[in-house]
């Protein structure tokens, strides 16, 4: 038998249906490659009983020929996620050993479709960052290195477990979140797919919030095809989220291999920057011939703010997270440091639970929100904000239908490279994504292609909002062209 | 814009965080970059342009005015550092 652990979603699906192996069976080669995998630091918590008894369940409803569109299908998830009596953290010291009486939205809508939870997945101190070295837990590495290197590179983040795991072969697929670019740049950095929905398009209940108007969930997944399959199921009205939509959700499989004859694909002039790496831009060009050879015609846009879109992101973001780390005070759940008055309860235990990134930003949030700046700068970024989705707006009635542009201004980097003396040096991460959360749109992230160190590099594509379905066969054109890639295992 | 320590000293005590006099000059300068790299909104015209306020046009939906959850006090108090009966327990705050 082959190696169940190198199959897609989709091919282990025709197995599971097929009888050619069992869920169990499945989800077993998983927990072993998860064990052998543990130097990656991908899992902060192995649920392996609870797989195999959620595997058993899935094995006797395809038996019975009642199994969900995900029946026996083994997924990680990231720790945002609340899982029912699963210990939850975001990856953060405060939330110590939270473990929720209640199931996130998006997860139960997994399980609800025979899914089975393998454990929780590393991410960046409550999702902020973007190489998964805030964690409370450690770095994640990534399984790709560079051409006859030894150095470890970071996965990318906020994802950066869900990234690393997909990539490693350790799940089929996991669940992800993405702020700023969370899930498509760290699909950039290990060559998965990533999508981003739109805002509002998956409920953000039991999600633990980091900003909650640009916060949306979604799937890294092994091929494009897997990520429509995850977020089908995934996405979805919830009266408990009243920003979710009540909008029916497509069948988002029968999008790949749609024709994308005569769709017109923007490409916007802000996005060349000056110093990109001349391999990026070659790529960008590759992608713009393979859709050109698919039928798809290309123009050339303008976006005019893009440049403001990450500086009205570091005050609209941190703002939020301020806002909505204030329950972390000692008293409810989690960390709690002793004092002698409720006030230094608070402080103490703020400042022994939060790590360095997360305090920065609550502080700057504090600040753009205090007496006397708020105007100068919340309500300046907000105005910004207006703008930018303007800017995609004019482009789509323009007749566009969706946007190719890179997903990273680099390679993945190697662990404590970046950001350590200037915070902003990370921040530039996510240049191409951020816009994509500020407007609330849908953005893809596709593998597409390596750099000559032999590092894996992606293509982003932006769709109208609520148009996943042309991201999906967008994408898979350029999966298609590109091909898919899998590191050399090391660890 | 920048901040100086005492403004630092005065976030961190409106963000409830403590900070030891040895973490505020790192801190302001991390701040200081942070405000130096949003300087730059400074340059656009926002003249007559509505903050957003919601990322996708939509009527919010509102829920009926009843009872829906409720009677799950173990559950509530179930992660909490420090509890009697179903009462969080803090430091005394009234004299």
């Amino acid at each position: 038998m082959t190696d169940l652990t190198s199959l897609t979603l989709a091919e282990a699906r025709k197995g599971l249906a097929a009888k050619t192996f069992t869920s169990l069976e499945l989800t077993d080669a998983h927990l072993s490659a998860i064990e052998a995998a543990r130097v990656l630091n991908a899992f902060v918590m192995e649920t392996p009983d609870k797989a195999r008894a959620m595997a058993r369940e899935a094995d006797s409803k395809i038996a019975k020929g009642d199994a969900g569109p995900l029946a026996g299908i083994p997924l990680g998830i990231k720790d945002l996620f609340a899982t029912r009596g699963v210990r939850t953290t975001a990856c953060s010291k405060i939330l110590g050993n939270f473990v929720p009486t209640y199931e996130s939205t998006v997860t139960s809508q997994l399980w609800r479709d025979g899914a089975v939870m393998l454990g929780k997945l590393n991410n960046d101190e409550f999702a902020m960052g973007s190489s998964n070295e805030t964690s409370c837990f450690g770095p994640v590495g990534n399984p790709w290195r560079r051409d006859g290197s030894n150095t470890t590179l970071v996965p990318g983040g906020s994802s950066g477990g869900s990234a690393s795991a997909v990539a490693a072969l350790l799940c089929m697929g996991a669940t992800a979140t993405d702020t700023g670019g969370s899930i498509r740049q760290p699909a950039a950095f290990t060559a998965t797919v990533g999508i981003k929905p739109t805002y509002g398009r998956c409920s953000r209940w039991g999600i633990v919030a980091f900003a909650s108007s640009l916060d949306q969930a979604g799937p890294i997944a092994r091929s494009v095809r897997d990520a429509a399959m995850l977020l089908r199921s995934m996405a979805g009205h919830d009266p408990k989220d009243t920003t979710s939509v009540d909008i029916p959700v497509p069948d988002y499989e029968t999008a790949i291999g749609r024709s994308v004859k005569g769709m017109k694909i923007g490409i916007p002039r802000e996005y060349r920057l000056d110093g990109m790496p001349a391999e990026i831009e070659k790529l960008w060009q590759a992608g713009a011939d393979w859709l050109r050879s698919a039928g798809a015609e290309l123009v050339e846009v303008s976006l005019p703010h893009t440049k403001y879109a990450l500086p009205a992101y570091y005050i609209v973001a941190p703002a939020e997270a301020s806002s909505n780390l204030a329950r972390y005070d000692g008293v409810r759940y989690g960390l709690r440091e002793p004092a002698k008055n409720i006030i230094e309860l608070y402080e103490n235990t703020r400042a022994e639970g939060f790590g360095a990134e997360v305090k920065r930003r609550v502080m700057i949030g504090t600040y753009v929100l205090s007496a006397g700046y708020y105007d100068a700068y919340y309500l300046r970024a907000q105005k910004v904000r207006t703008l930018i989705k303007k800017d995609f707006e004019d482009c789509f009635a323009q007749g566009v239908d969706a946007i190719l542009t890179p997903a990273t201004p680099s390679a993945a980097f190697g662990i404590g490279e970046k950001g350590g003396a200037d915070p902003v040096e990370m921040y530039l991460n996510d240049i191409f994504t951020v816009t994509v959360n500020m407007a609330g749109l849908p953005g893809i992230a596709v593998p597409a292609g390596k750099d000559a160190q032999g590092l894996p590099l992606g293509l982003q594509l932006i769709g109208r909002p609520f148009d996943e379905e042309t991201l999906f066969s967008l994408g898979e054109v350029i999966e298609q062209a590109a091909g898919r890639f899998t590191p050399a295992r090391w660890w | 814009m920048s901040v100086d320590a005492a403004t630092v000293r005065r976030i961190a005590h409106l963000a409830r965080i403590a900070v030891s006099e040895d973490d505020v000059p790192h801190l302001q300068g991390e701040l200081n970059a942070m405000l130096a790299f949003v300087e730059q909104l400074s340059e656009v015209n926002v003249v007559g342009v509505e903050p957003m306020t919601s990322v996708t046009p939509m009527q919010m939906k509102k829920r009926q005015d009843v009872v829906n959850d409720g009677e799950i006090a173990d559950d509530i108090v179930a992660n909490a550092p420090a509890t009697e009966g179903h009462f969080f327990l803090v430091p005394k705050v009234v004299e």
